[in-house]
């Protein structure tokens, strides 16, 4: 697969656009206000299908289980608000009352991860990947793109049981195409290599693509990259070929590294065909106020430490272990090029 | 001891008292005798309720077939207070919803009778999981929004939470929308023992004074003895008339009942909220509730 860039759009435009289509094809989509609705951008749907929308308040916990007594009655029920809340503040009726009963509620997670940006650390949600991935029947999908992110609603809302798509407020890169592949539970070879693997998902996807070039440029490196959207269910195939022929690892997202998308590569790793695995992700710390792409620079979550990472893995994957090393410790890039 | 279940199961049409006597007192040998048996769960709740829930089940106040659990219209009832199951699996057993020799089985392995009601048991007649307190009665409150505004139907949804259980913050968040979104076909049921597993409500935690908070959200509020039935008839019909009448407002029945009524070493005592009874103090309890049904 080609790609390159052809606009700059936020994911949360996408969730918005989608939610609207899936709307039109399905009248049993409903959707619940949590106050943040011109933020998220239900209020797309609210003008299209007012007799649809409900207005719950900022009461993350109500919605929840507003949405679950709409889903017990038939319906697709969809809310959305900042995924510091989403995922948190009504953690118990996600695990009880949503994915216990398996009900049809997606839920929007968005304002996600670093890139909320001057808000700062009480807003940036970086752990509920880690989260909502150990929750019985849940899915979750990190969309790369506007795009994606459009694709991701309505084909998590065709089908039935709880949801979860994670998507941000800032412009980012447009790259993938109408007929881009999105398949449940896969994931997908956006780049082929056999040196190294970056699997990614979210904003990172395309900072992978950068490192890849960039590795490739610099150094022969033909790098892999892996749109990991699906966090779950997990393509264990597609991860554990990507273990099996390029024999080293990055993974790469807009989250921590403990128990993200690093946490689910990991385990799937481990468990098939073990080699070596890099984790590019905030580093067991809070954020702060900043510029997006300033708060991405400032905390590495950038194409250089992909870049960096990938040589580290390579490395071992040729030289094997050198020393133990913190699950935080992410290769600095520090070439002179 | 041999533990039997009758397969008595009754209809939905009853209105004598003495009637709803006997199946609460059936109700409640049921539940006395299934805890027995899982040799865990919660005793107190549920034998406090049996008056209530016997005329809510049987004297057609709500619209229901157990031959059809999913029938698309019926009315619903949510027991958010999930540890209070063993009253709702007799009350479904005798309703017809099940064999009542599953109720054996309440917190087996692999038993649809779980120690709190799982969906995913496909138990007939079940609405929701529940059982982390504050949630099922947003999930009525849903049920209802659906209902009035999605399908437009006439249905009615019934939901009893604890009185602890009000301690959950999550609980008005649900008042508060139940009322917003004028949600007159919601009947709350407040089951107000004032026990709970630490002590008394009153001091745990206080939720008082009831009835006024749940008038300041704007409910249709009324209080009743939950052990008489014609009061308990009485704000049943209290509810279905402002249903009908279509008041825009949610209705609230506070139902003043005693932990573990029924039998007497457990009547009113909070330490009987989470506790079974041994095969003595079982024997003791089918005693009286036998005594009493002769009497």
């Amino acid at each position: 697969m080609k790609f390159e860039i052809y606009g700059n759009q936020p994911t949360r435009h996408g969730f918005a656009k989608g939610l609207v289509e899936l709307g039109k094809e399905n009248e049993d989509v409903v959707v619940f206000g949590v106050d943040v609705t011109g933020s998220v951008k239900t209020s797309e749907f609210q003008k299209e299908f007012p007799d649809r929308f409900f207005s719950i308040g900022v009461a993350e916990q109500n919605a929840t289980t507003i949405a679950v007594g709409f889903a017990l009655s038939g319906k697709v029920a969809v809310f959305s608000t900042y995924s510091a809340f989403a995922a948190f503040r009504n953690a118990d009726q996600l695990r009880v009352s949503v994915c216990y009963n398996d009900a049809n509620v997606k839920i929007g997670g968005g304002h996600s991860g670093i890139t909320v940006g001057p808000d700062g650390a009480t807003h940036q949600s970086l752990e509920e990947v880690s989260f909502l991935r150990a929750l019985p029947n849940m899915t979750l999908v990190v969309p790369c793109d506007y795009e994606e992110a459009r694709k991701a609603i309505k084909l998590v809302g065709r089908i039935h049981g709880p949801a979860y798509v994670r998507f941000g407020r800032s412009d980012v890169p447009m790259f993938t195409k109408e007929d881009t592949p999105l398949e449940y539970g896969k994931a997908q070879v956006f780049r082929e290599g056999n040196d190294v693997a970056i699997v990614a998902n979210g904003i990172m996807v395309w900072r992978a693509f950068e490192a890849a070039e960039k590795l490739y440029q610099n150094h022969g490196i033909n790098a892999r990259v892996i749109n990991n959207a699906f966090v779950k269910p997990m393509d264990e195939e597609t991860i554990t070929k990507a273990a099996m022929e390029c024999g080293c690892i990055v993974t790469a997202e807009e989250h921590q590294v403990i128990g993200g998308l690093s946490g689910a590569v990991a385990e799937v790793v481990c468990k098939n065909y073990p080699v070596t695995i890099e984790y590019v992700g905030m580093k067991d710390t809070f954020g702060g106020s900043g510029e997006p792409e300033e708060l991405m620079e400032h905390y590495g979550l950038n194409w250089k430490s992909i870049y960096a990472s990938a040589l580290e893995a390579i490395d071992r994957k040729n030289n094997g272990f050198k020393k133990v090393r913190k699950l935080t410790e992410i290769p600095e890039y520090n070439e002179q090029i | 001891m041999d533990i039997t279940f009758s397969n008595e199961t009754y209809s939905n049409d009853i209105f004598n008292n003495s009637e709803f006597k006997r199946i609460a007192n059936t109700i409640r040998q049921d539940i006395i005798k299934s805890l027995l048996l899982a040799k865990s769960g919660h005793s107190g709740g549920p034998l406090g309720i049996s008056d209530f829930m016997s005329v809510l089940y049987f004297g057609s106040y709500m619209n229901y077939n157990s031959n059809e659990p999913n029938m698309k219209g019926r009315d619903r009832f949510v027991l958010s207070a999930g540890h209070m199951a063993p009253i709702l699996y007799s009350v479904l057993a005798r309703a017809g919803y099940f064999p009542t020799e599953e109720l054996k089985s309440l917190r087996k392995l692999g038993s649809r009778l779980q120690g709190h009601p799982g969906l995913d048991t496909n138990l007939p007649g079940i609405e929701t999981s529940s059982g982390s307190l504050g949630q099922g009665i947003s999930i009525a409150v849903g049920m209802a929004m659906s209902d009035k505004y999605i399908d437009k139907n006439n249905a009615e949804v019934f939901c009893v939470t604890g009185d602890g259980e009000l301690q959950e913050g999550a609980c008005w968040e649900a008042a508060m929308a139940a009322s917003n979104h004028k949600l007159d076909n919601l009947c709350w049921i407040v089951d107000n023992n004032d026990c709970q597993i630490d002590g008394r409500v009153k001091d745990v935690m206080s939720i008082y004074p009831l009835v006024e908070k749940f008038q300041s959200f704007n409910f249709d509020v009324i209080e009743i003895d939950g052990h008489n039935y014609d009061e308990i008839k009485k704000s049943l019909t209290y509810f279905k008339n402002n249903h009908k009448n279509k008041t825009n407002k949610p209705t609230c029945i506070i139902l003043k009942t005693y932990m573990g009524k029924g039998v007497s070493f457990m009547h009113d005592q909070f330490k009987w909220h989470g506790n079974p009874p041994n095969i003595e103090q079982a024997t003791i309890a089918l005693d009286e509730l036998n005594m009493e049904l002769d009497s």
